[in-house]
């Protein structure tokens, strides 16, 4: 009966689980193979600039002397070019998706520097973008 | 994927007479498109019939690009031709639909233009 | 009899995007009506100028959040193309299986919609329910779930192995069984049969000379689907265009209802197929002339046009999206329709004004 297909499947959901996820006190099902946060090792990066050359939309900032890399987590679209570029695979896409942001600051990371003649730390260069 | 895409040149009085031509033929417009060159403005009508392509080229000087609008032969030409208008400032006469150039709200007017057209622009006004 | 002018968007709630029409209406009828976009033209087009060719896959692809996938591939086409580049068919083989995929999600995406639009709510859910687990796939396949960011200049950036493929499946045969259910709701039930009929008549004639592309030329009786100038793998997977007579919004609905099992048919077609081999070839160079692509969208055909002078950023890219070429037909179907249908004949274009003005 044409009137009733949708009775049909109203019926069959009111006694079936929710589609939905209950969401604040059971976290989303994490996906394998999701893009999600990029990560950094900070120590096998040898500060070559390659990821922020290859970035398209200029969220990577290296600077070479002062072994600081850092990244703009909001323009960053997780698209996986930098992890493709980098040498020395010391960057990887994890599949958490990070916790809300709720200022816009960039994450600095500050690598070991080899002898005692650093400068005044000076903020990272921010690439043209 | 090689399809056969022909490029015809064509000079701008000829247009209307050569749509009606394509028109009559069974094309249909796939779209209106325009390219800057340096101080030319190159439009492409491009025509579909049965899965081939078919281009009508226009080369316009870029400080007086005025063309003849086809919406009076294929009437959904006129979105089109008022978008060549407001990101190229191509003067389209007799658009069936003319917008005036408000149809795009643009903070830069003619973003699309050669550089000069757009510094000016806000001297000539719309 | 008075003439009232009602404007209808670019705020209204059964679409949450701007396009604004200015209704003429006589008593309850529309007899004249003015559209009016351009609110969310962001300039796409001119950022070429900023990126280079092989970074502008992305920005193809946030041409529009819904076909993104078709996109990016449409814009690698036309560059392949140009470049001489051989991809190889195995990466033919992936785009065509996440196309279908974004054919799938975008089709649920609407009739979800257009279920909204006429008030039936629990089937908007319901169809909304099915998308989520497209909508899963394509994120166990490329990592993102609307943004697939797989498609590269010289072939696909991820591979779908064999277990993937068959889970992958498995969840299809899921989804074809619960989208059966919608479906059927869509195309049987009398109250929907009662919102839909009859509604806004294109015929076939119109559609072809108003340029109408997609499930909108379909619904009037045009075999014209991009799909059949075989770019990608389509050319060696069997499918016929899905076309209704009728050329009313139920036709519309009825053409994209046939797709959704369609796209699930060419996807089992294609991963029986599947090649084996490279997934991508080196491109080097910079891309030198001029291409058209064309492409199926779920709206319908997407021309991606390149233009390119040998340096690493293009000379002029520009898209003439679907919803582009179906607005002419709205404007002509909208004068004589009642103002409690001017909605349903919004929707049934599966307007996309953000890439309409990209
Ligand atoms: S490409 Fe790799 S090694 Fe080079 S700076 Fe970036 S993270 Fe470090
Ligand atoms: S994942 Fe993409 S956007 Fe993010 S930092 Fe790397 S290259 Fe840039």
């Amino acid at each position: 009966m044409a009137y009733f297909r949708m009775t049909q499947m109203a019926l069959k959901w009111a006694i079936s689980k929710p589609a939905t996820n209950p969401y604040p006190f059971a976290p989303r099902v994490i996906i394998p193979g999701s893009r999600g946060l990029l990560t950094f090792n900070k120590d096998t990066c040898v500060y070559c600039s390659v990821c922020r050359k290859k970035c398209p939309t200029g969220a990577i900032g290296v600077n070479r002397h002062q072994k600081k890399w850092a990244i703009d987590r909001l323009r960053c679209i997780s698209c996986g070019y930098c992890v493709e570029a980098c040498p020395k695979d010391s960057l990887a896409l994890s599949t958490s998706h990070g916790s809300p942001a709720v200022t816009k600051d960039r994450e600095i990371y500050q690598g070991e520097m080899p002898a005692p003649k650093a400068p005044a730390a000076a903020p990272a260069p921010v690439p043209a973008g | 994927m090689s399809e056969a895409q022909t490029y015809l040149p064509l000079s701008p009085d000829a247009l209307v007479a050569k749509v009606r031509e394509l028109h009559a033929e069974g094309y249909r417009l796939v779209q209106i498109g325009a390219t800057t060159l340096g101080e030319t403005i190159e439009l492409n009508y491009s025509f579909d019939r049965a899965g081939t392509l078919l281009n009508l080229r226009l080369q316009l000087p870029a400080a007086a690009a005025h063309v003849p609008s086809i919406s009076s032969v294929y009437w959904c030409a006129f979105l089109y031709e008022n978008e060549i208008h407001d990101l190229f400032r191509v003067h389209v006469e007799g658009i069936a639909v003319d917008y005036q150039g408000k149809f795009y709200q643009t903070t830069v007017p003619f973003p699309f233009g050669t550089r000069a057209q757009t510094a000016a622009a806000p001297a000539a006004g719309n | 009899m008075a003439r009232t002018v009602i404007p209808f968007g670019p705020q209204h709630p059964v679409l949450p995007e701007p396009i604004m029409l200015d209704l003429v209406v006589e008593d309850e009828k529309v007899v004249e009506a003015i559209p009016k976009i351009g609110f969310v033209h962001r300039g796409l087009e001119k950022l070429v100028e900023k990126k280079d060719f092989h970074e502008f896959v992305f920005v193809a692809e946030r041409v529009c959040g819904i076909c993104s996938f078709i996109h990016g591939q449409t814009y690698c086409q036309a560059v392949e193309q140009i470049m001489g580049v051989a991809v190889p068919p195995r990466a033919h083989y992936l785009r065509t299986i996440w196309g279908e995929l974004s054919r799938l999600h975008s089709h649920l995406l609407w009739l979800g919609l257009l279920a909204d639009g006429f008030g039936f709510e629990s089937l908007f859910m319901h169809s909304w329910r099915v998308r989520e687990k497209v909508l899963n796939i394509i994120e166990a396949t490329t990592g993102g779930r609307v943004i697939f960011g797989t498609c590269k200049v010289g072939g696909v950036r991820r591979d779908i192995d064999t277990a993937a493929m068959q889970s992958l499946l498995a969840q299809l045969a899921v989804i074809e069984k619960d989208m059966r259910e919608i479906v059927d709701v869509f195309l049987e039930d009398n109250s929907v049969k009662r919102r839909l009929c009859g509604v806004g008549v294109l015929a076939k004639d119109d559609a072809y000379q108003l340029g109408c592309v997609g499930p909108m030329a379909r619904a009037s009786g045009l075999t014209q689907d991009m799909r059949q100038l075989g770019y990608a793998a389509f050319g060696e997977l069997t499918f016929q265009p899905i076309t209704r007579p009728e050329g009313d919004s139920f036709a519309r609905c009825a053409v994209r209802c046939g797709e959704l099992f369609q796209s699930v048919d060419l996807i089992r077609q294609a991963a029986a197929r599947l090649p084996t081999g490279e997934i991508e070839v080196k491109v080097t160079g910079n891309p030198n002339g001029e291409f058209a692509a064309r492409t199926e969208q779920p709206r319908g055909e997407v021309v991606y046009y390149v233009k390119a002078n040998g340096t690493k950023n293009l000379q002029r890219f520009r898209v003439r999206t679907p919803t582009f070429a179906n607005i002419p037909a709205l404007v002509k179907l909208l004068p004589g329709c009642d103002l409690a249908d001017v909605p349903i004949l919004v929707l049934t274009i599966d307007p996309c004004i953000s890439c309409t003005e990209r």
